[in-house]
């Protein structure tokens, strides 16, 4: 990661509250946000959405070998959830011993994300917990 | 357009090139590219290196200034440029190299390629090639390489019944190939029990399903077809060269089992070379993990989506199959310097097409194929060549 706070401050809306866009030209949803829409290019009719957080697994994966900065979280699943109102998005996934699976349905939790060493900043951010239970 | 035809390659020994750096490893695969080629330092017009992260590797950049005058001609200020997508990196450099030939606008062209990945730690080449998915929505959620691959290798099992064994079986037909290739990292046979019993990386994926981290550098000529036999009695064609990107997060792709980038490179560079898949002789994918070489071999059009894994186990891609793929070793035994890789593909296939590959040669060897893939499909390269 990176010891420089704009960065990951100017991110804060979307990673805390999931705030992407919504074209209204052809009715299509992005996370992260887009200034284009890939669809309707110059025509496009882009507006801020929050999205609600709830989805699907589409796929997953658990990790045992991680980068440096996440090293002492392993291991740990990681998943593309496809949000209901249809764009996707890679993140962790908070499950007991029962796992993580393909068609899982999610909903969003606030945690800690990681940290810049002892003193640096502490990112958060969303991360998945099962629907049920 | 001009026809364009490759007079000269070399490669450097890839693996752990402690004795060696950076310049000295480019200018390795360079020298033996030119004395192959019978080429003088006066006729070479122009310099394409790939190079994925030299600023995170060696703490380098301006690749492109050191690399002609590490080759002795920036006293002929041969105009010199760095390339880079990441793993695709090498690929690209023979692109730009293509391109610039067939326009007219040089004759003898240099297409290198480089990487340096050892003189840092495996924690650190790990973060720096992570920065090959997209760092804010990917990474920054504790997202690997591994993780990725491991995600598509998953959902593929699910969707097409794709095996663990099959995925082993790639690792073990590649350690093989690497077996009978001087210069390949790993020449070592290995089994799917070995496989099973590597640490686990990303479930499904062990140790031994993945490319490891290598040093290494190759480097091919280019001239315009009617100069070539000046040079070189044995020239190879390049009959297609073709690029395409997709997005570069995986989550965002129209299907995560497919590489589009692959499928619409492929399609131009079979259209470009007027040939039909079922025609390529032999091919080097990009298989930095198991699972990318079944997805390649269906997007390359070989078989249809979702056989990759049942092709493999039947011994369509072995040594003495109907498609040889990475005869090399591939990615995962003869190693993945990242910028050298596609490049190093070249090496492979003109060797093959020369009939010079030796023990791991393909009879009567015509036409042949290479795909070169950037990140987890952002960027894919195919190239065409035949004797």
């Amino acid at each position: 990661m990176t010891d420089n706070a704009p960065r990951f401050w100017r991110a804060i809306p979307q990673r805390y509250n999931l705030i992407g866009t919504h074209c209204s030209n052809c009715n299509e949803y992005y996370f992260p946000p887009r200034n284009v829409c890939p669809n309707c290019r110059r025509s496009a009719q882009m507006e801020e959405h929050k999205f609600k957080g709830t989805g699907t697994v589409v796929s997953c994966t658990t990790i045992y070998s991680a980068t440096e900065d996440f090293k002492r979280q392993t291991p740990y699943h990681l998943a593309i959830i496809q949000l209901d109102e249809g764009p996707r998005m890679t993140g962790q996934v908070i499950s007991g011993p029962s796992g993580v699976k393909i068609g899982m349905k999610v909903k969003p939790v606030f945690r800690i994300l990681g940290k810049e060493g002892e003193r640096g900043i502490i990112y958060y951010g969303t991360k998945f917990a099962p629907l049920e239970g | 357009m001009r026809s364009v035809s490759i007079i000269g390659v070399g490669c450097t020994k890839f693996g752990e090139r402690w004795d060696a750096s950076l310049r000295d490893i480019v200018a390795e695969a360079g020298f033996s590219a030119i004395e192959d080629s019978n080429v003088s330092g006066e006729e070479i017009s122009a310099l394409y290196v790939g190079n994925m992260s030299a600023g995170r590797f060696i703490e380098q950049e301006h690749i492109g200034s050191l690399i002609a005058d590490y080759a002795g001609l920036a006293r002929l200020h041969v105009p010199s440029t760095r390339v880079e997508a990441a793993c695709a990196s090498g690929g690209l450099a023979l692109r730009q190299a293509v391109l610039a030939v067939a326009s007219g606008y040089h004759d003898i062209v240099i297409a290198a390629g480089v990487e340096k990945m050892t003189d840092v730690s495996g924690g650190t080449a790990a973060d720096a090639l992570a920065s090959a998915a997209d760092r804010e929505w990917e990474c920054f959620f504790g997202a690997t390489f591994p993780a990725l691959y491991a995600m598509i290798a998953r959902l593929h099992m699910r969707r097409h019944g794709t095996t663990r064994e099959q995925l082993s079986m790639v690792a073990v037909k590649n350690h093989h190939h690497g077996c009978l290739n001087p210069i390949a990292q790993y020449q070592m046979e290995i089994t799917h029990e070995k496989v099973m019993k590597s640490p686990m990386v990303a479930d499904p994926l062990h140790v031994f399903d993945c490319s490891p981290l290598t040093d290494g550098a190759a480097a091919v000529i280019l001239a315009p077809t009617d100069m070539a036999k000046k040079y070189c009695d044995t020239p190879v064609k390049i009959l297609g060269s073709c690029q395409a990107s997709d997005t570069l997060a995986l989550h965002d792709r129209r299907d995560i089992t497919t590489l589009d980038a692959t499928v619409c490179a492929a399609r131009a560079a079979f259209g470009q070379a007027r040939i039909e898949p079922g025609q390529i002789d032999v091919a080097e994918v990009h298989d930095c993990f198991t699972i990318a070489e079944i997805l390649a071999i269906e997007d390359l059009g070989f078989v249809e989506k979702g056989q990759g894994g049942k092709a493999v186990e039947e011994g369509m891609t072995s040594l003495n199959g109907k498609l040889p793929i990475n005869t090399s070793g591939g990615l995962k035994a003869c190693g993945h310097p990242v910028g050298a890789t596609g490049i190093k593909q070249a090496y492979e296939i003109t060797l093959q097409l020369r009939g010079e590959a030796k023990k791991r040669q393909i009879d009567d060897a015509e036409i042949g194929l290479t795909h070169n893939v950037g990140g987890s499909g952002g960027t894919a390269l195919v190239h065409i060549f035949s004797r």
